[in-house]
C-alpha cells in the first residue's frame, strides 16, 4: 500500500469515528440510559458501504476496472459530440413539447408537483440574476414572492381585479419592494447583506402576520379567484375560471417560459454583463463604465419581478394565502435550488428545482430523514460539484476550465 | 480639449500624507510618464483621478470641468479610462466579454430593450460585439476571445486589460505600470503598443519603473517622492536631475 493510500484509510478512520460520535448521543442516549448497541448496528453498516466504496474508489484509481471504463468514457466522449451537434431548437422543442403534452400523460398528483417545480423555477431563475448573476446574497427572496401573493388576493378580494391585470401590477409592486430592500443594502457586502436581507424577509412576513385589518393576519385571505378567460358574446364580456388543475398548469407553464426567455435574453445583453461584471469585481466595474450602484438595484428589482410574478400565480392557485407560505425556510429553498443547479446557469436552476421538488416527493417514504438527506446531499455537492449541477457556461466557446 | 489638469492635490489617509500638492497636466497627444519609488503616491494619483479617492485640498479638472464628486463611472464616461496595477480583470468572464462590459457606458439599451429584443437593442448589441473585437485585435488578443480571462497567461492578462480600457472609447488613458512582470521582448512588443495607442490620438499618463520603457516613449515625465513632485520635465532633463538620481539612489537608475 502507497504512503497516499494509506493516509485514505485514516481519513476514513477519522471520518468514521466522527460519524459514530455525531451519531451516538441521537440514538444511544435515553432516558433508561445509554445504549450502544442500536447505534453501532447503524454504524456498522455505514462504515462497511464506506469501506467498500473506498476500495473501489482505489481500485478505480490503480486501474483495475480499466477494461470498463475506458470503453465507457469513449462512449460517453462519443455520446457528448454527438449532443453537441444536435441544435438547440431542435432540444428546446423537444423539452417544451414534453412540457406541455406532460398533462395529458398523467393524473392530478404530477399536475400538482408539476406546477410546484414550475412555481420554483420561476422564484429559482429571479433568484439566480441577484445571487447567481449580480453575486448578491439574499436570504429573504421569498419576501417578494409573498408581496406578489398579498397583492393579488387583495385586489381580487376586495376590487376583483382580474389575474392576467395583476400580474403586472405584483411585477410592479415587488420592484418596488425590491429597490426598498436594495436600496440600503447598495454599499454593503457579505455578511452584513446576508444579515440584511434575511432581516428584511423576516419584517415582511412578521407584516403581513400582524397587520389584522389588512391581511387578516394569520388567518390569511381566502376566496381569491383563479385565472379567467374571457370573451365577448355580442354585448356582454363573459368569463370561465381556469380553476381546473391542468388550466393552471398551462398558465405556470406560460409564465415559466417567458420567464426563462426573459431572464436568457437579459442574460446575454449588456445588462447581463453588467451584473456579471458587478459580481467579479465591483470596483473594476465601476472604474470601467457600470453605474453599480444602479445596476445592483436593478438586480433587485428584476429578482423581485419574477418572484412577483411567481407569487400571483400562487395565491390565484390556492385561492387563499397566509403568512406561513413566506418562511425563511423557503427562502433557504430556492437559494438551494440555484447553489444546487449552478449559479448563473439557466439549466442548473431548472435542473436544481426540479431536483430538490421531486426528488422527495419519490421519497416520501422516508419523511422523517428527508431533512437529514437534503443536508447531506448538498455537503456533497459542494464538496464534488461546488459548480453546480450544470454550471453556468455563457458567450463564446470556452475552453476546459482548469481546478 | 480632453486636458487632463491636477491642479494642487493633497490626499491624506488618517495621518498618512500620501500627497502634497502635485499639479500636472496631460495635454492633448501626450504622453506623460508618472515615476518615482514604491509608495511615492503614483497609484494615489490614478485613483484620485479616476474618483475612487476624493482629494484633501485641490482639484482635478478634465476638458475644463471640475471632477469633484463624480462617481468613477461618470469620469470614465467622459472619457478616462484605466488600468489597475494588479490585474483586476473579470476573472470568470471570457475576453470578449470582459470587454464587451467596457462597452456599457456608451451604450444604452435597457431591460425591456433586452428581453423583447428590439431592433435597436440587436444592432447595438452587434455594434458591442464589433467595436470590442475591433480592440481585442488592436491588443493582438483575437484568437484568445472565447478564453476564460482567468486562463490567459499574465502577459495576456496585461493586454487584456489594456484592450479593455481602450473599449471604452477614452480619450485619455491611464496605465498603471504596464510592463511590471513582463519579460524584455513583452516590454518592447508593448511600448510599440503605446506608440500606436497614442497615434490614435489618445493621451496618455502611465506609471511605469522600466526607465528603458520611459525613457523610450514618454514626452514629459513627472517624478513623485514621498507624495511631493520633486522634478517636472523632459526625459533628458529628469535621468540629470539630482534630486530625482538622490530619489532613486540604489533603485533603477543606477
Ligand atoms: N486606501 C489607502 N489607505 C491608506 N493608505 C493608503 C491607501 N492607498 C494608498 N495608501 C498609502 O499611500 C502611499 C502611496 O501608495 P501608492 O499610491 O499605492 O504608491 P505607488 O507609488 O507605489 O503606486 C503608500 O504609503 C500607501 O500605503
Ligand atoms: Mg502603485
Amino acid at each position: 500500500m502507497t504512503i497516499r493510500a494509506s493516509k485514505l484509510w485514516l481519513r476514513y478512520g477519522l471520518a468514521m469515528a466522527w460519524f459514530f460520535v455525531l451519531l451516538w448521543p441521537l440514538l444511544g442516549i435515553k432516558p433508561e440510559g445509554l445504549e450502544f448497541a442500536v447505534s453501532f448496528a447503524i454504524w456498522i453498516k455505514v462504515a462497511v458501504a464506506a469501506a467498500i466504496l473506498l476500495a473501489l474508489y482505489q481500485l478505480n484509481k490503480a486501474g483495475a476496472f480499466g477494461f470498463l471504463t475506458r470503453p465507457a468514457a469513449a462512449a460517453g466522449r462519443v455520446a457528448v459530440g454527438a449532443a453537441a451537434r444536435v441544435p438547440r431548437w431542435l432540444v428546446l422543442s423537444v423539452v417544451l413539447a414534453a412540457a406541455v403534452s406532460f398533462p395529458f400523460f398523467t393524473e392530478r398528483y404530477a399536475h400538482d408537483v408539476a406546477i410546484s417545480v414550475l412555481v420554483y423555477i420561476i422564484l429559482g431563475l429571479g433568484l439566480n440574476i441577484v445571487v447567481g448573476l449580480a453575486g448578491l446574497l439574499d436570504l429573504g427572496y421569498i419576501a417578494f414572492f409573498g408581496v406578489g401573493a398579498y397583492t393579488y388576493a387583495l385586489l381580487s378580494v376586495h376590487f376583483g381585479v382580474s389575474f392576467w391585470l395583476c400580474l403586472p401590477i405584483s411585477a410592479c409592486f415587488a420592484a418596488v419592494a425590491g429597490c426598498i430592500i436594495g436600496y440600503p443594502t447598495l454599499r454593503m457586502r457579505g455578511d452584513y447583506l446576508a444579515i440584511v436581507t434575511l432581516g428584511f424577509g423576516e419584517i415582511v412576513r412578521i407584516v403581513l402576520n400582524n397587520w389584522m385589518s389588512v391581511t387578516n393576519g394569520p388567518n390569511g385571505i381566502l376566496g381569491i379567484k383563479s385565472p379567467g378567460a374571457y370573451w365577448w358574446q355580442g354585448d356582454t364580456l363573459e368569463h370561465i375560471w381556469l380553476n381546473n388543475l391542468e388550466q393552471l398548469y398551462f398558465i405556470i407553464l406560460a409564465l415559466a417560459v417567458f420567464t426563462v426567455i426573459a431572464v436568457y435574453r437579459l442574460n446575454h445583453s449588456r445588462i447581463g454583463r453588467a451584473f456579471e461584471a458587478v459580481r467579479e469585481d465591483q470596483t473594476a466595474a465601476e472604474l470601467m463604465g457600470v453605474n453599480t450602484l444602479g445596476i445592483k438595484l436593478l438586480a433587485y428589482a428584476l429578482g423581485a419581478v419574477f418572484g412577483g410574478l411567481a407569487g400571483t400565480f400562487f395565491a390565484a392557485r390556492m385561492q387563499f394565502v397566509s403568512p406561513e407560505s413566506f418562511t425563511f425556510i423557503e427562502s433557504a429553498m430556492v437559494l438551494s435550488m440555484v447553489v444546487l443547479g449552478g449559479m448563473g446557469s439557466i439549466p442548473g436552476v431548472i435542473l436544481g428545482a426540479v431536483v430538490l421538488i421531486v426528488l422527495p416527493e419519490l421519497f416520501r417514504g422516508f419523511q422523517l430523514y428527508r431533512m437529514f438527506v437534503f443536508g447531506g446531499v448538498m455537503a456533497m455537492m459542494m464538496v464534488f460539484r461546488p459548480k453546480g449541477l450544470w454550471p453556468a457556461k455563457r458567450l463564446g466557446q470556452r475552453s476546459e476550465e482548469r481546478g | 480639449m480632453a486636458t487632463l489638469e491636477l491642479s494642487e492635490i493633497s490626499v491624506r489617509f488618517g495621518g498618512l500624507q500620501a500627497l502634497t500638492d502635485v499639479s500636472f497636466r496631460v495635454e492633448e497627444n501626450d504622453i506623460v510618464g508618472l515615476i518615482g519609488p514604491n509608495g511615492a503616491g503614483k497609484t494615489t494619483v490614478f485613483n484620485v483621478i479616476t474618483g475612487v479617492y476624493q482629494t484633501s485640498a485641490g482639484q482635478v479638472s478634465y476638458d475644463g470641468a471640475p471632477l469633484r464628486g463624480l462617481r468613477p463611472h461618470k469620469i470614465l464616461a467622459l472619457g478616462v479610462a484605466r488600468t489597475f496595477q494588479n490585474i483586476r480583470l473579470f476573472q470568470n468572464m471570457t475576453a470578449l466579454e470582459n470587454v464587451m462590459v467596457a462597452q456599457h457606458c456608451r451604450t444604452r439599451c435597457g431591460v425591456l430593450g433586452a428581453v423583447l429584443r428590439l431592433p435597436g437593442q440587436k444592432r447595438e448589441e452587434e455594434r458591442i460585439r464589433e467595436r470590442s473585437l475591433e480592440a481585442l485585435e488592436f491588443m493582438d488578443l483575437g484568437e484568445y476571445a472565447g478564453e476564460l480571462a482567468s486562463n490567459l497567461a499574465y502577459g495576456l492578462q496585461r493586454r487584456l486589460e489594456i484592450a479593455r480600457a481602450l473599449a471604452t472609447e477614452p480619450k485619455t488613458i491611464l496605465l498603471d505600470e504596464p510592463a511590471a512582470g513582463l519579460n524584455p521582448a513583452e516590454s518592447r512588443e508593448l511600448m510599440h503598443t503605446i506608440g500606436r495607442i497614442s497615434s490614435r490620438g489618445i493621451n496618455i499618463l502611465m506609471v511605469e519603473h522600466d526607465m528603458k520603457v520611459v525613457m523610450g516613449i514618454c514626452r514629459h515625465i513627472v517624478v513623485l517622492d514621498h507624495g511631493v513632485m520633486i522634478a517636472e520635465g523632459e526625459p533628458e532633463a529628469i535621468q540629470r536631475d539630482p534630486r530625482v538620481i538622490e530619489a532613486y539612489l540604489g533603485n533603477e537608475l543606477n
